[in-house]
């Protein structure tokens, strides 16, 4: 899909055809919306998406207890109509815990996403556009940051800047910059040979306009679908990293500590490791099915 | 071929410097200083001098390197800061485990991912299609350490049917080995499965589109033979990068496995020796682990030209 809307030059009386002429922004979002509901499990994974977002912004309104006070029920109660799903080992209500978790879920695999795709992105479009050397010294250095496995990378950048919720979203978003520069360098490589481009070099446009203004649009597809997709990897990672005891400090409600803490009371209180569980594995699952959605409408090449 | 393996080797070799370097700097960044953690709450300036000079801190931070990159070349990664004991034998006890459990993941991951991947496919938008691959996205979804606690709850706390924890060596007791291993591999394996029973069915289905496969269906070669007899190999290609590309998620899935289930493995070594700043344990336990992704993915590559010609030349 092109999304270049009319390419103007203003060189004077110079104007480079554009690739592919798009009817308006609104009848663009109709139409991929149609395509995008036809798959009902994108659908359900949009809507499960959606709901966490409400879940974590009007946290607030929503938690019946404040996620940090101790004592509100017994310790270890079992879900009931007061506690809907129990109490932990402080007597601390679980729903208002994981209620907030979601906040702290979605603000590091978010940001984090985003960090790795503004430092991935620009990497890939300097490394596709220049070629040579620059693009064989970025590449390469990428190459060797995609054969650590993100979890241990991230371990070992946590021991270096210490807890709080900022270093692991760092940390985290680190371990996703080489995707987002090797699926924006191979585009590049092949969007720079278009005509279009051409065009626009010999119309005496500098590099840098040509890349953000004429390679960029035609490469941001690929590059949306896997920010969808690698959102629920890095909420996935940093679970992971507060599992270890590596995530934010407590008594920051987080899910992966909830579940570490929980592994302590399996027997007597299982709830408290299962319950904060599924809301990571929903959020997880709906994540994925809405970027399968996002890869099957806006990226075909890439449909699996 | 030959030319092709060479150049691939060249590019791992220039990948693996660069780790390294990224590695050295990734230890020296991280704060507290290891002297000081060894020698204790009371110790002389001159002891402190003394142990700096011993450990060759207090040499420029290339020359730290060069000798550091010089010691693991011949093989040689020292003495834990710590515990004493020679580097290269805890890495080696710890991964010794930890690639035990990718390999059992791999092997179980791979007799769900194949099977399931194929009925998918041989009945697309059945309810066999969405119900295989339903489960797929929540294997994979699921993360190991919540399934891990799962399985554990219920096949240990409740059913008893398995242990929830430790670890035994093949070849000390086989039996009991593989009974502590049934949890821990179900754990990876089957988010290992999710990833690759999706590649299977969009391969399969990708390849039973092609004009090859229309001609033998309209020779009238049955639905079964097609598949088995002349698309299967072809669509199983993808899944050998498949299995290269996520050995890393392997690995790391294997860190997290491997605590819940108390595993004496790599993850645990790594994340106690980053805890206690034990800087030649760290480095060591994540080059290895960063080896092994790197030399799975220099085989995937070249077995992966092996299969397929049209890489050989184009690469």
């Amino acid at each position: 899909m092109r999304t270049l809307d009319g390419l103007t030059v203003e060189s004077p009386g110079v104007t480079v055809p554009t690739p592919a002429a798009e009817p308006g922004a609104a009848a663009g979002i109709g139409r991929w919306w149609r395509r995008f509901a036809r798959s009902k499990g994108a659908v359900f994974g949009l809507a499960v998406f959606l709901a966490i977002v409400v879940m974590a912004v009007f946290a607030g309104v929503l938690a019946p207890y404040d996620p940090l006070t101790q004592g509100v029920g017994a310790p270890l109660e079992k879900p009931s109509l007061a506690h809907w799903a129990g109490t932990d080992s402080f007597g601390r209500d679980m729903l208002s815990r994981i209620i907030y978790g979601a906040r702290i879920a979605l603000i590091v695999g978010i940001v984090a996403v985003l960090l790795a795709l503004v430092a991935g992105v620009t990497l890939g479009l300097v490394a596709g556009y220049y070629g040579g050397v620059l693009d064989a010294v970025i590449m390469r250095v990428m190459d060797a940051l995609f054969a650590f496995p993100i979890i241990i990378l991230a371990i070992a950048m946590m021991a270096i800047m210490g807890f709080g919720v900022t270093n692991v979203i760092i940390a985290v978003g680190v371990g996703f910059i080489a995707p987002f520069a090797r699926v924006t360098r191979g585009d590049v490589l092949a969007v720079k040979e278009e005509p279009y481009i051409e065009a626009a070099r010999l119309a005496g446009i500098g590099n840098l306009p040509i890349i953000f203004r004429h390679v960029l649009p035609n490469v941001l597809a690929p590059i949306i679908v896997q920010g969808a997709l690698r959102v629920s990897g890095a909420i996935i990672t940093e679970a992971g990293l507060s599992f270890l005891g590596l995530g934010p400090p407590p008594p920051t409600p987080v899910w992966g500590s909830m579940i570490a803490e929980g592994r302590n009371f399996i027997v007597m209180a299982p709830h408290i490791s299962t319950i904060p569980g599924v809301a990571l594995m929903l959020t997880v699952v709906g994540l994925n099915l809405f970027g399968d959605g996002l890869r099957d409408t806006l990226d075909p090449r890439l449909r699996r | 071929m030959t030319r092709f393996a060479l150049s691939r080797v060249g590019q791992t070799v220039g990948v693996l410097w660069i780790v390294s370097v990224i590695l050295f700097v990734l230890m020296r960044l991280i704060p507290g200083d290891p002297v000081l953690i060894m020698l204790g709450d009371e110790f002389t300036d001159e002891a402190y001098r003394q142990l700096r000079a011993q450990l060759g801190l207090d040499r420029s931070l290339l020359i730290q390197y060069l000798v550091w990159l010089g010691n693991i070349l011949r093989g040689e990664f020292g003495y834990s800061y710590i515990s004493h004991a020679s580097v290269a034998d805890l890495v080696f006890q710890a991964y010794v485990p930890t690639l035990w459990l990718v390999i059992a993941s791999l092997i179980l991951g791979t007799i769900i991912a194949i099977p399931s991947g194929i009925v998918a496919a041989m009945r697309k938008d059945s309810a066999w299609d969405y119900g295989s691959m339903g489960v797929a996205i929540v294997g994979f979804s699921m993360p190991s350490f919540w399934k891990g606690i799962l399985l554990i709850w219920i096949f240990s706390v409740h059913l008893g049917w398995f242990p929830a924890m430790g670890y035994v060596a093949p070849w000390a007791d086989f039996r009991e080995s593989m009974w502590k291993l049934v949890l821990p591999a179900v754990t990876l394996g089957t988010f290992f499965a999710g990833l690759v029973a999706r590649i299977v069915r969009s391969s399969l289905l990708e390849v039973l589109d092609l004009d090859y496969i229309k001609a033998a269906r309209a020779k009238g070669v049955g639905q079964a033979a097609l598949v088995y007899r002349h698309a299967l190999a072809n669509a199983l290609i993808p899944v050998v990068t498949v299995i290269g590309l996520q050995f890393g998620a392997l690995l790391g899935g294997a860190v997290l496995t491997e605590t819940v289930f108390t595993i004496p493995g790599m993850g645990r070594l790594t994340v106690a020796a980053i805890t206690t700043r034990d800087y030649q344990v760290v480095q060591a336990a994540i080059l290895v682990g960063v080896l092994s992704v790197v030399l799975v993915n220099l085989l995937v590559d070249i077995s992966y030209a092996f299969l397929n010609p049209k890489i050989r030349v184009t690469a």
